[in-house]
């Protein structure tokens, strides 16, 4: 019931903001036209502006993938994620959800079909996914986007929650879709 | 901090690579990674000047300073340093919004934008404020209601039930969400205002 109620929110909010908005300010005088553009320039800037952040940090990220750096990290993890009754195939995602977003959803997808959606594997990949964000990605185009060169607590902040994250999905997988 | 492990990937990913004797992964991983950085942010180009076009005509109809006002009491302890009825109150709440639905496409516009807006409250243009922080938090541990994406994927595998997943993401996120925010309220607390200072 409230599955499908929450869906079509999500599908219904776009259609309704498209329409709601331009109408309202329609109303109340608004020269839509000119104002629309006025917002789209800005945007233009913004996404031309990022760029360079995101260049910078995208090689660098990929340095670490194809170096096999990360491959690394994965065996020396491993033996710790066994023993604490955690499924070794979803390590790789943990690693790279905050790195690399296209990457992640890739893993994701790959996991799912090779374990298919509905086994543990599969369900655990499935709510890591969706239960953070691409910290690294995400704090690049936002400071990026504004100048801002000392990021303070932000990152800590960001992997973190991150990690909470990661060991909250385990740990409610287990007890909503049994053990392993 | 951005710095050091900019550098750190950098000069591990290049030692790793020549270690290994595989010295052409550096010219792999520079153009790979420079060309979707490219294709990422040209892919937001469009999906930015609609959302923040949209962005504009709300703007230009007062609906930004009206969605500030009404939202603040709520939360306003979050960005204690906004000021009353700033539109950036309006843009933040719609970036929450659109991340609560998993509007991937709509958030990040949004999220850019109340940047902006706070950028212009900030004295010390370099440095990441307090609000800005706490904005982070909140978008890189990521409130999903509804993940959309992952949905559609095991639907697609041919799951009994795509939509499962649900109650078990909305418990995660919201773990890793608190999580960030309890850092970030944990940190502002011992640094002070301009961060840098006090070690906690």
């Amino acid at each position: 019931m409230l599955v499908p109620l929450l869906e079509m929110v999500s599908y219904g909010a776009i259609p309704l903001l498209i329409i709601a908005i331009p109408l309202y300010a329609h109303l109340r005088g608004v020269d839509v036209f000119a104002s629309f553009i006025r917002g789209a320039e800005e945007g233009l800037k913004t996404a031309i502006r990022i760029i360079p952040h995101l260049v910078a940090m995208l090689v660098a990220i990929e340095l670490l993938r194809l170096s096999g750096v990360l491959n690394l990290l994965i065996q020396i993890l491993r033996p710790l994620l066994i023993w604490g009754g955690v499924p070794a195939e979803v390590l790789p995602l943990a690693l790279i959800r905050p790195l690399s977003g296209s990457a992640a959803f890739g893993l994701t997808v790959d996991l799912i079909n090779t374990h298919g959606p509905d086994s543990f594997v599969g369900r655990l990949a499935s709510t890591m996914q969706g239960s953070t964000d691409t910290t690294f990605y995400i704090l690049t185009v936002y400071f990026g986007s504004v100048g801002i060169k000392k990021v303070r607590h932000a990152l800590l902040a960001g992997i973190l929650g991150d990690i909470a994250g990661f060991l909250a999905a385990v740990y409610i997988c287990q007890m909503v879709f049994g053990p392993t | 901090m951005i710095n050091r492990i900019w550098l750190g990937f950098l000069s591990i990913g290049v030692v790793a690579a020549l270690v290994t004797g595989q010295p052409e992964m550096v010219t792999r991983a520079v153009t790979e990674g420079s060309e979707l950085a490219v294709h990422t942010a040209i892919g937001l180009v469009g999906t930015m000047a609609f959302w923040l076009g949209l962005m504009g005509i709300a703007e230009d109809a007062g609906l930004i300073i009206t969605l500030a006002g009404i939202i603040r009491p709520f939360v306003r302890w979050l960005f204690p340093d906004v000021p009353l009825e700033h539109p950036a109150m309006g843009t933040i709440l719609l970036n929450m919004g659109a991340n609560l639905l998993g509007l991937g496409n709509a958030a990040t516009p949004l999220g850019l934008k109340a940047m902006a807006q706070l950028q212009e409250l900030n004295a010390h243009p370099d440095l990441a404020s307090n609000s800005m922080c706490t904005l982070l938090a909140i978008n890189t541990s990521s409130i999903t209601l509804v993940p959309t994406m992952v949905i559609a994927v095991r639907a697609a595998a041919g799951s009994l039930n795509p939509a499962e997943i649900l109650g078990t993401t909305i418990i995660a996120t919201t773990c890793s969400t608190a999580a960030a925010l309890i850092v970030d309220a944990y940190c502002r607390y011992c640094r002070g205002p301009v961060g840098g200072g006090k070690k906690c």
